[in-house]
């Protein structure tokens, strides 16, 4: 029937159907992050949090979506016209990419590539322009400033994501994903690694820019940040990016320190349960993390912030890398903990 | 050689997919925005936001050189990052030799990074 198409072309259709069937899920669980979010802080703050769309405020998200698409398309005057279309396409795009790589099971992955820490490092570093350009483009002074802190935020922290990852590269002896998972099922890489597992939890709420690090938002001084200017579906992907994004976290946080699909115990009914579900279990274990951090810490003020990058996790993190890196060339570590295959 | 076999283009297809998917999904996105959300331009509406103020001055002005100075840095410390990754990778298999050549190099930086800290490049008031 499909005879007249290419079969390169018919490959690469399928491929982008899967995408598409990752995608989809994807963006219905960022919607209901923001549901779950408004919950969990609600709940924490003895409020009830939505109730009204909806059996338990249920289909808020939707709504709230809806309501976004019908919103008018600001382009400010003194914009650039197409870097300012072209930022929140670009924040978007970055964030659906860098899932072609992550594991879900043994073999359930669609890009399998043996660099897969490089390709999500690269992609998460990319996610920098998509704000700065934002900033740059709108020509207003919130969103420029915005911009400016978001970006020197972002970079600081990704140094230490960096280093911490080293550790985990180490210990696993190699770059593939899949390969990282399967070098935890001794133990899982949490215990080994204990303080680069805290230290790059942190990082990640930095480079999420999420509370308490979320500076470039600070309604108080900068309104919105980078994203001020935007409005409607441009700003709603931005929006759908950064939760996104915080998905992803989550899901690289899960693979290199807490096992990926690997169940928590082979234990009677536990070993049942398929791989994806420990994984999404998992993923969504950190997420109320970033959700209970959020409703517990105060916004930190920006040379702190600075500082904790700079002074604190940068040494420390180098310093772990090289007492790791000694350890296994010299042969230090005992077989028993796991962590060289 | 194994390593020749290693760069194996197919496994990246499934990462054209899903650039082409992103954007295919960003520009329905926006074309619903413009064809459901009406447009009703206003010179005041369209202006950039400043508190309901017209703007003071240009956006484009001199801006703080410590974010320069942390771009710098970034750039130093991650190419370090950058070049650990294959070495972190095969250290197992490449001894104590490269852990020490290594170990100069990132010597090298820390004193760079000591430098840097002690000059203030690092301060924020």
């Amino acid at each position: 029937m499909l005879d007249w198409i290419p079969e390169e072309i018919l490959t690469f259709l399928i491929l982008c159907g899967q995408a598409f069937l990752i995608i989809i899920p994807l963006i219905l669980s960022v919607a209901y992050l923001v549901y779950a979010e408004r919950k969990v802080i609600a709940a924490m703050q003895l409020r009830k949090g939505p109730t009204v769309v909806g059996p338990f405020g249920l289909l808020q998200p939707i709504a709230d979506a809806l309501k976004l698409v019908h919103k008018e398309t600001i382009i400010p005057t003194k914009a650039n016209p197409l870097l300012y279309i072209i930022a929140p396409v670009l924040t978007f795009t970055l964030s659906l990419m860098a899932w072609a790589v992550i594991p879900w099971g043994e073999g359930l992955v669609m890009a399998d590539i043996n660099v897969g820490v490089l390709y999500l490092f690269a992609i998460s570093s990319l996610g920098v322009y998509g704000i700065i350009i934002a900033g740059w483009a709108s020509n207003s002074k919130y969103a420029f400033l915005g911009a400016l802190r978001s970006a020197a935020q972002m970079v600081s922290y990704e140094l230490a994501i960096g280093f911490a990852l080293i550790c985990v590269i180490l210990c696993a002896g190699s770059l593939n994903l899949s390969a990282i998972v399967e070098a935890q099922e001794k133990i899982w890489f949490v215990i080994p690694l204990f303080p680069m597992f805290v230290i790059f939890f942190i990082a990640t709420l930095a480079e999420t820019n999420r509370a308490p690090f979320d500076l470039p938002e600070a309604e108080a001084e900068l309104v919105a940040g980078y994203n001020v200017e935007y409005s409607s579906m441009s700003f709603g992907m931005f929006f759908l990016g950064e939760y996104a994004n915080m998905i992803l976290m989550s899901a690289m946080t899960s693979i290199f320190f807490l096992g990926g699909w690997l169940p928590l115990t082979s234990w009677g009914p536990f070993a049942y349960i398929p791989g994806f579900v420990w994984m999404a279990l998992k993923i969504a274990f950190v997420l109320f993390l970033f959700l209970w951090v959020r409703a517990t810490f105060p916004r930190y003020r920006y040379d702190q912030l600075m500082r904790i990058g700079w002074k604190v996790f940068l040494p420390i993190t180098l310093a772990y890398v090289v007492g790791l890196s000694f350890c296994i060339a010299y042969g230090v570590f005992p077989e028993t903990l796991g962590v060289i295959k | 050689m194994a390593i020749v076999n290693h760069l194996d283009l197919q496994s990246y297809l499934p990462i054209v997919a899903f650039l082409a998917m992103g954007l295919t999904m960003s520009l329905v996105l926006l074309v619903l925005s413009l064809l459901r959300g009406k447009s009703r331009p206003d010179p005041e509406k369209n202006a950039p936001y400043e508190c309901g103020f017209k703007e003071f001055s240009d956006t484009r002005v001199k801006f703080d050189v410590r974010f320069y100075l942390v771009a710098i840095l970034f750039i130093i410390f991650d190419i370090e990052v950058a070049f650990l990754f294959p070495w972190a990778k095969n250290l197992k298999e490449i001894g104590i030799y490269s852990f020490w050549s290594m170990i100069v190099f990132l010597g090298v930086l820390t004193v760079a990074f000591v430098y840097e800290w002690m000059k203030g490049a690092l301060e924020w008031e």
